[in-house]
């Protein structure tokens, strides 16, 4: 990877894979590549990493990259012990926790939340997830993944598998494609799952793309499978009936092409059968690890500049 | 009159707001809260022939100025209005009819999952598109197509 021009990132909020231009991802993720463990790096420096919501990948792998540059974290999961639970304003909390943290790492239930966070507070915001709308980190780890795989971000043929209405990571990483060049898009799933409309009028014009409900692989460079997610679901009976609809298998696997990789944000259930997990193009645990060096070079970025 | 046949009385003070997008008077009136009563004159006038939009609607209202965050209202309603202020029968001012590159306070935001509409907080709407209309909510990024809009004016 390349340095581009250098970017201003100090005290800048990662919100939104909306607000990133093409040279904004490919400065993160060229940080990522070149950014190591350092102790000194972060020393003095105080996380605040406020989950309205539990996670596991997410807040580990931002707490370990805090630490691996030698920052601490503190903060909560949950809000029982908060006074959130007392009914405090999420604007009051976090200006009480801008006095005692140099950033502040949020998810939240609720869409918007963390725009207004970085909208009401002076220090650096990233977004862990807010509600069905956006996880920026996420969307850079699954980029990281894919140029560390392929050396390119242009002209791929990516194809996304299973619940594309209520997955926030495909929504992101579907905008996120429209910075780069000659991208096929397959969009892959049960007709009662498809890409909501005001994503594919993101799309239009900028990425081709074709919806289906047939798991055809064969052509495919990266192959993006998300969990069916029955907490998305307003109905339960709408989650029994979709909820195995596309399973990858070894013998689905026989399909893709050597070179192929297999995605996944995880947590899975059953959409991939772990007999998938030894195959060469299983790449979903070295995709979580990236999450490290990704949040490391964000944190880095958003604290002390490039 | 450069419509034609179009014969409604004048007001001798108020507003007249012309080139209503046709059928959209009844929002219109609901943004001036006039649909829970009024003393003064009020004039509507429907489906009527204009050589601008093909047809239009019309409003007349007596004894009223609007304010800048009611224009901004009926800009959402009906882009293409025009907003005259009349005094002792005489048209003294034109105000003109534009959607704001953000609505803050103006509309709601669609997404029921949306913090604005959890907590207490301004709604915040920016324009992405005039023609047609499309708003997006900054908080949840919420897209809001334009016929949804009037439905959600606060």
């Amino acid at each position: 990877m390349v340095q581009g021009p250098k970017l201003d990132w100090r005290g800048k909020d990662i919100i939104s894979i909306r607000d990133l231009s093409r040279e904004h991802i490919e400065d993160v993720l060229y940080h990522a590549q070149q950014i190591r463990p350092d102790p000194n790096l972060l020393q003095g420096r105080v996380m605040a990493s406020l989950f309205f919501e539990p996670s596991t990948r997410t807040q580990l792998s931002f707490a370990t990259a805090m630490q691996r540059l030698g920052g601490r974290v503190i903060g909560f999961s949950g809000t029982e012990s908060t006074s959130i639970a007392k009914g405090e304003s999420l604007q009051d909390t976090v200006r009480t926790v801008e006095k005692y943290a140099d950033i502040i790492v949020m998810r939240h239930p609720l869409e918007g939340s963390a725009r207004l966070v970085a909208d009401t507070v002076s220090i650096p915001v990233i977004n862990a997830g807010d509600g069905a709308n956006q996880h920026p980190t996420q969307t850079l780890m699954d980029l990281f993944t894919i140029k560390k795989f392929h050396n390119r971000l242009d002209d791929l043929k990516i194809g996304l598998v299973g619940d594309l209405k209520y997955g926030r990571t495909v929504h992101s990483l579907a905008i996120a494609f429209t910075r780069f060049r000659k991208i096929q898009l397959r969009l892959i799933s049960p007709p009662n799952l498809r890409m909501p409309p005001s994503v594919l009028q993101e799309l239009t014009g900028i990425v081709s793309y074709s919806e289906t409900d047939q798991l055809d692989l064969s052509d495919l460079d990266v192959v993006y499978v998300t969990r069916i997610q029955k907490e998305r679901f307003p109905d339960i009976e709408e989650y029994e009936k979709v909820k195995g609809a596309y399973v990858i298998t070894p013998k689905v696997c026989e399909t893709l092409k050597p070179t192929a990789i297999l995605l996944h944000p995880l947590p899975r259930v059953d959409e991939i059968t772990p007999e998938v997990d030894t195959l060469p193009q299983a790449k979903y645990f070295e995709q979580v690890q990236n999450g490290v060096p990704v949040r490391m070079a964000l944190l880095k970025l958003l604290l002390l500049g490039a | 009159m450069s419509d034609g046949e179009l014969k409604v009385s004048k007001i001798k003070n108020g507003t007249v707001i012309d080139h209503i997008t046709a059928g959209m008077a009844p929002a219109v009136l609901k943004i001036l809260g006039i649909e829970q009563g009024c003393h003064d004159t009020v004039i509507v006038a429907m489906n009527v022939r204009s050589q601008r939009l093909g047809l239009k609607d019309m409003v007349k209202v007596e004894n009223r100025v609007l304010e800048a965050e009611t224009v901004k209202k009926i800009a959402i309603v009906a882009p293409h209005a025009t907003v005259n202020i009349i005094k002792d029968f005489a048209v003294v001012q034109k105000i003109p009819v534009e959607l704001p590159q953000e609505l803050i306070g103006i509309v709601r935001c669609s997404n029921r999952n949306c913090i604005t509409n959890i907590e207490r907080v301004t709604s915040y709407v920016v324009v992405e598109s005039r023609e047609p209309l499309r708003l997006r909510c900054h908080y949840c990024e919420t897209l809001i197509e334009g016929p949804y809009a009037s439905v959600l004016l606060l």
